[in-house]
C-alpha cells in the first residue's frame, strides 16, 4: 500500500460525489488523475484491501430488518449446524467466536416478520435455542478506520 | 415501502458496487433505462432518507492490519445505558455500539461495543479503557473474538 492508497482509504469512506464525473471530482481533491483513482480503487478491490466500493444500503430502512442472532452449538455439531444456518439466504454474516455462545450471525430480511420465522425454523431444524438479539438502541456507528 | 420499483432497480444495480468507469451513474441509468439525472436525484434522496448510509470505499479490517476484532459485551443498569452507550460510542477504537436484549440467566449483557486492534493484547487494553470509563456501572463483562468467518455476503435484495 502506498501513500495514495492510504489517502483513498482515509478520505473516501464516505462522501463520494454524486455528480456526472464523480471520479474526476474526487481525484481533484486527492491531487491525482481520474484514471489513476479508478485504477487504484480497482486494484484495492482486487487485492481485497477493500471489501467493496459504492453506496452502502441499510436493509432496516428499506422496509426490511436486521438482527444479530447467537447460538450455543456443541463442538461436535458445529459443522452440521453451520451448514443449516448458512443455507438461509437471509444470513448475511456468520462468525465463530471463542465463547459458549460460539455462533453469531446477522440476519437481513426484506420483510421484518421473516427475522422471527428464520429463528424459529433454525431452532426447529437444529433442536438448539436461538437467541435473537436485535438492536434496541444504536449509540454510535461510524467507520473510523485509519491506515 | 419507502422505496419504489425504480429505487429498487438502482439498489440492485449498485449493491455489489458502483461501476468503475468515468461516468458510473450513466452506466447505471442505461442499465435501467432512465436518465443519469434521475439516477443521481434518486441516490441523493436515498442518502437524505438514510437508506444509503454512505457512498465510498469499504475497507477490509483484516487487510488493514486490524486482526483483533473483539465484540465486547457489558452488563450495565438499563436506566443508565443511554448515557453510557454514548460515552463508549465516542471512543475512537469503537466502531459500533448497541443496546441489545438480555437472556437471563445465560446471557446477562445488554451493551455491545465492537473494538478493533492490531493484536489481542491491544484489544484487551481497549477493553480496560471501557471498563474504567464504566466504573461501578459495569456489573460484569466479556470479550468475544471471532475465530472464523463462516459466511460473509453483503446485502442481497432478491430479484422480484
Amino acid at each position: 500500500m502506498d501513500e495514495i492508497d492510504r489517502l483513498i482509504i482515509n478520505t473516501l469512506q464516505s462522501d463520494f460525489p454524486v455528480s456526472s464525473h464523480p471520479y474526476a471530482d474526487a481525484a481533484k481533491k486527492l491531487n491525482i488523475s481520474e484514471s489513476e483513482l479508478i485504477k487504484k480503487i480497482q486494484t484495492l478491490l482486487e487485492n481485497k484491501t477493500l471489501t467493496r466500493f459504492g453506496p452502502l444500503y441499510r436493509a432496516d430502512r428499506l422496509g426490511g430488518d436486521f438482527s444479530l442472532v447467537a447460538m450455543q452449538v456443541p463442538e461436535e455439531r458445529f459443522k452440521e449446524v453451520t451448514d443449516i444456518v448458512n443455507a438461509y439466504s437471509e444470513v448475511a454474516h456468520n462468525y465463530q467466536r471463542d465463547n459458549a455462545f460460539n455462533m453469531w450471525f446477522v440476519l437481513a430480511t426484506e420483510i421484518p416478520e421473516r427475522i422471527g420465522e428464520v429463528c424459529d425454523e433454525i431452532a426447529q431444524q437444529t433442536g438448539l435455542k436461538v437467541y435473537n438479539m436485535p438492536k434496541l438502541e444504536e449509540y454510535f456507528i461510524e467507520l473510523k478506520l485509519t491506515v | 415501502m419507502p422505496i419504489d420499483a425504480i429505487d429498487r432497480q438502482i439498489i440492485e444495480a449498485t449493491q455489489s458496487g458502483l461501476p468503475l468507469v468515468e461516468q458510473p451513474y450513466v452506466e447505471v441509468a442505461q442499465q435501467i433505462g432512465i436518465s443519469e439525472a434521475e439516477v443521481m436525484q434518486r441516490i441523493c434522496a436515498m442518502q437524505e432518507k438514510d437508506i444509503i448510509r454512505r457512498i465510498g470505499v469499504v475497507p477490509n479490517h483484516y487487510a488493514l492490519g486490524y486482526k483483533a476484532n473483539g465484540m465486547t459485551v457489558w452488563d450495565v443498569p438499563d436506566e443508565h445505558i443511554a448515557e453510557l452507550g454514548k460515552k463508549i460510542g465516542t471512543l475512537e477504537f469503537v466502531s459500533h455500539c448497541y443496546q441489545r436484549p438480555r437472556f437471563l440467566p445465560e446471557w446477562p449483557y445488554n451493551l455491545f461495543a465492537m473494538v478493533h486492534a492490531g493484536t489481542k493484547e491491544e484489544a484487551m487494553q481497549q477493553v480496560d479503557v471501557i471498563a474504567e470509563l464504566l466504573g461501578d456501572m459495569n456489573r460484569q463483562h466479556d470479550v468475544l473474538f471471532s475465530t472464523k468467518i463462516l459466511k460473509k455476503t453483503g446485502l442481497r435484495l432478491k430479484s422480484k
